[in-house]
């Protein structure tokens, strides 16, 4: 490309910055529209609600029927309104404990990208012990430990993530610090922070973007997993997680109080994953289809 | 068989859009005969070499024309028929032998496949002695089992240059081949593919953007621009007579290390590839642009002596120009701007800790211009790095205004880091992309001199002028801007803190020579107008020659020899200098060609 067509292209593309360019991937465009009915069920569906989700209203598992669509659940509540009602908990949790591994993890992986010496190889050692301990049994030890709360189920997850947080973000600080305008910051003496916040940051903005679709999907699938092996979240409350693990025995009887919840959650994670793919491919970070071609 | 070499006709390549990365490319070489192609970025230079072999990068297609090796129709044959006829017509020697060798394979395992592949019915280990016997290679059985790593890179090169010759072809092409060796080995190289021409009878296609060492080895010089050729001549025509402006301003803008001459660039930014079909591709820029310029595209016309131009005012080009530089009387201070005493200072890696450099002293007057030279591993870029408070010194004490300074950046005061501003080696690292010009430039004003964002902000546009770029710059990212043009921004924002002492890590050594000029002109106008004292790190001695007034000679960390430029390129003292010196390629037909003496 010349420098002039680049210019124009890079101009052009800044005017229309206000529209969200990943948009224009036709798999994006559904993915997003997926994403609104999702929230939107999840936000609002309570109100939708036709029965009162944590009451008894007829037979455990009996089929659906016109008064109750898709049939009742293993104490005889009704599916639909506990499928409206229930998506509040997954959504939060997940997205609040990929904020805060981000947070902490990041932190720890930029600092240790930066600083190196003896930083660094502190640093990742004790995330490596950390990430020695395989995810599930953290989680129980910690379930466990402080008993079954949404601060611990957070904090859980949270703890999961952050040692490969901070290892993905250590490695793209590491590419970005030996650049001439990381140095030439360094030769006027920029603070710590400033360099991070002015320099690195908006430098591995990308690698975060592609990163943070899968990783809010495990986030998700791991509040899920704990509430699925009872120890996050207790009953009745409505989640979609828990409706699984609750409802796994009725499956042949009722397979809607399962199938229900799961494609929620399987629409969920899909549709973050091709919005996150979308943005990545339009921040150059991913290798997008052309550019592959041969 | 043709009594050719090589004959191209009317080749065209283009990308999938048709956008024409070569257009209407003619050339015919006859046998042992060798020709120099030479060209900026963008110029086409590298489709060429890959054409000659029947070649293009992925996105691009051969459009039409043909290539013709030794009567040998390459063009329009399948991956199958291509392969057997390279390995017997044609090979090619890449840019970069640290990755053209295979890193897993001893070498002689190398050579040994290509002989097993190309030339079934001889020995191979015999083809493998001959090999290296004939690229000046040791040919014991400790050196053929070496890995490419184990080799230095002029070794390398020699082994790529010896594969290549393993079929005895009758014609090939070397892509850049000195290209990041350090001179004296390039003069090495350069040497060999001489006496191996001379010696073997094969015909080179010798691509590269250095004149200078193309002038070396070819007996013809091609010029090359956006795709098309727009000279061709015998090689000391071209230099001492170029017909067409363009050629005129690329002699005139390299730096001749054999005379305190100001290398004067062209204007402009290098036109890239698909040249309009309708116009002169290089008017744009040209001082002797008339109409008729911009409404058809010129012929290649004859101008007799084997000299072809494609230029409606060919017979009007004057000689290429060559400006005396102007040298400043430094006026003398009782104590110099940066004394630096006894410095030592030593990389550690793998808790290996290894001295690059060892007891260096030096002086810089404000005002002055110091150049440290050396080749890779002199220790140069330690030493700049250790005073702009990047690298902490292992010993020896740096003295900035008479107070000493703190060994890294941070511990020293925001005044000493003020005065003190460094541009670094490459344009596409040293601005973060994802600032704009104006963000990148006003920053230091608010950082080291305390100024408010719009204090700051109204300051970039002076700054652009003061590094000639449009004011229209402040609003681009740099991923818009052409190389040249990031390092104007580079130095501008080193300007911005208002330093007294610039340093200049090989600022133009990633620049195409025309723009190389332009910068170095910029430098030493900003030296004489603000007082600027720059130290100047470089490997080239044309660049030394152009634009230091004392320069410092580094080798493997020690200082070799100091002193004034003239005297010291003149009359160089030291065994070591003078051979750095008489191994720079030079445009200057009169002096003595590049010679090495013998290791």
């Amino acid at each position: 490309m010349t420098t002039a067509q680049a210019a124009t292209s890079t101009a052009a593309a800044r005017r229309v910055r206000r529209l969200p360019r990943f948009l224009r991937y036709r798999s994006a465009q559904i993915a997003l529209a997926i994403l609104a009915f999702v929230l939107l069920v999840a936000i609002l569906g309570r109100f939708a609600a036709p029965h009162d989700p944590e009451q008894q209203i007829g037979v455990p598992f009996a089929t659906p029927s016109g008064s109750s669509l898709l049939g009742k659940d293993y104490l005889g509540e009704d599916v639909l309104s506990r499928v409206l009602a229930g998506g509040t908990t997954v959504i939060l949790y997940g997205t609040l404990a990929t904020l805060l591994a981000y947070l902490i993890g990041g932190a720890i992986g930029l600092v240790a990208g930066y600083r190196g010496g003896f930083t660094d190889p502190t640093l990742m050692r004790l995330m490596d012990v950390l990430l020695a301990f395989p995810p599930v049994i953290l989680l129980l030890l910690i379930a466990t430990g402080f008993g079954s709360s949404p601060a611990a189920l957070i904090a859980g997850v949270v703890l999961v993530q952050i040692p490969s947080v901070a290892r993905i973000l250590r490695t793209a600080t590491l590419e970005v610090s030996v650049c001439g305008f990381v140095e030439a910051a360094v030769a006027r003496g920029d603070a710590l922070w400033v360099i991070l916040r002015r320099e690195i940051l908006p430098n591995i903005s990308g690698t975060i973007v592609a990163d943070a679709g899968p990783r809010l999907t495990v986030s998700i699938l791991l509040v899920a997993a704990v509430n699925f092996l009872g120890l996050g979240l207790d009953p009745p409350a409505p989640d979609w997680s828990l409706m699984i693990s609750e409802n796994r025995a009725g499956i042949t009887v009722n397979p809607w109080a399962v199938i229900a919840p799961a494609i929620m959650i399987g629409l969920l994670t899909v549709s973050i994953n091709v919005i996150a793919d979308a943005v990545a491919r339009d921040r150059g970070t991913s290798v997008g289809v052309e550019t592959m071609r041969r | 068989m043709s009594d050719a070499a090589l004959e191209i006709d009317e080749l065209a390549v283009a990308t999938r859009a048709g956008r024409r990365v070569l257009d209407g490319v003619a050339l015919r070489l006859g046998r042992g005969e060798s020709v120099g192609v030479v060209g900026e970025s963008g110029s086409g230079k590298t489709a060429l070499a890959h054409a000659i072999m029947g070649f293009c990068r992925p996105g691009l297609q051969i459009a039409g024309g043909s290539v013709r090796v030794a009567g040998e129709e390459l063009l329009g044959r399948d991956e199958r028929e291509l392969r057997t006829l390279r390995g017997r017509l044609v090979s090619y020697v890449p840019q970069d032998p640290a990755t053209a060798l295979d890193p897993s394979a001893r070498v002689g395992t190398q050579i040994a496949e290509i002989a097993r592949i190309h030339a079934p019915g001889r020995d191979a280990a015999d083809l493998v002695r001959t090999t290296l016997e004939r690229v000046g290679l040791p040919v014991d059985e400790e050196f053929r089992r070496r890995y490419p790593h184990q080799l230095s890179g002029g070794q390398q090169q020699r082994i790529a240059i010896g594969m290549a010759l393993v079929c005895d072809p009758p014609l090939v092409v070397l892509d850049e081949p000195t290209t990041g060796l350090d001179v004296i080995t390039q003069a090495r190289i350069l040497d060999e593919v001489r006496r191996l021409q001379r010696e073997l009878d094969v015909a080179l296609v010798y691509v590269s953007h250095d004149l200078a060492a193309v002038a070396a080895v070819a007996d013809r010089v091609v010029v090359m621009y956006a795709g098309q050729v727009l000279e061709e001549a015998p090689t000391r025509l071209l230099i001492t007579r170029p017909r067409h402006p363009y050629t005129r301003g690329l002699v005139s803008s390299v730096p001749d290390p054999r005379s305190a001459r100001r290398p004067i660039g062209i204007p402009g930014v290098a036109a890239d590839a698909g040249a309009p079909p309708d116009a002169c591709c290089f008017a744009e820029r040209c001082e002797l642009r008339i109409d008729e310029c911009l409404s058809s595209r010129p012929a290649l016309e004859d101008a007799g002596s084997g000299h072809r131009v494609r230029c409606v005012r060919w017979r009007e080009t004057g000689p290429p120009v060559s400006e005396p530089r102007l040298r400043l009387a430094v006026a003398a201070r009782a104590a110099p701007l940066l004394a630096v005493q006894g410095l030592v200072a030593a990389h550690r890696t793998r808790g290996v800790t290894r001295t690059v450099v060892h007891d260096v002293t030096f002086a810089l007057d404000a005002g002055e211009c110091l150049a440290l030279v050396g080749e890779s591993g002199s220790g140069k870029t330690t030493t700049a790095r250790c005073v702009a408070g990047l690298h902490a010194p292992a010993g020896g004490t740096i003295a900035f205004d008479g107070a000493e300074l703190a060994p890294l950046a941070k511990r020293r005061t925001r005044e000493q880091r003020r005065r003190i501003q460094v541009v670094f080696q490459n344009p596409y690292g040293s601005l973060n992309p994802q600032q704009t010009v104006s963000e990148a430039v006003s920053w230091p004003a608010r950082a080291l001199q305390g100024a408010s964002r719009p204090e700051a902000l109204a300051r970039v546009a002076g700054l652009l002028e003061r590094v000639r770029l449009p004011s229209s710059t402040a609003a681009r990212y740099p991923g818009e801007l052409s190389g040249g043009e990031r390092q104007r921004v580079a130095i501008a924002r080193a300007l911005a803190a208002g330093p007294d002492l610039l340093i200049c890590d090989e600022v133009t050594s990633a620049l195409d020579v025309s723009v190389q000029a332009a910068a170095l002109e910029l430098l030493a106008e900003l030296q004489r107008d603000l007082g600027l004292a720059l130290l100047f790190i470089t490997h080239d001695l044309g660049v030394v020659a152009s634009i230091a007034d004392r320069v410092l000679v580094l080798r493997d960390g020690a200082t070799r020899e100091e002193g004034d430029v003239e005297r010291v390129l003149g009359a160089p003292q030291d065994g070591y200098t003078q051979q750095l010196i008489s191994a720079a390629p030079s445009l200057n037909v009169d002096a003595a060609p590049p010679q090495v003496a013998a290791s």
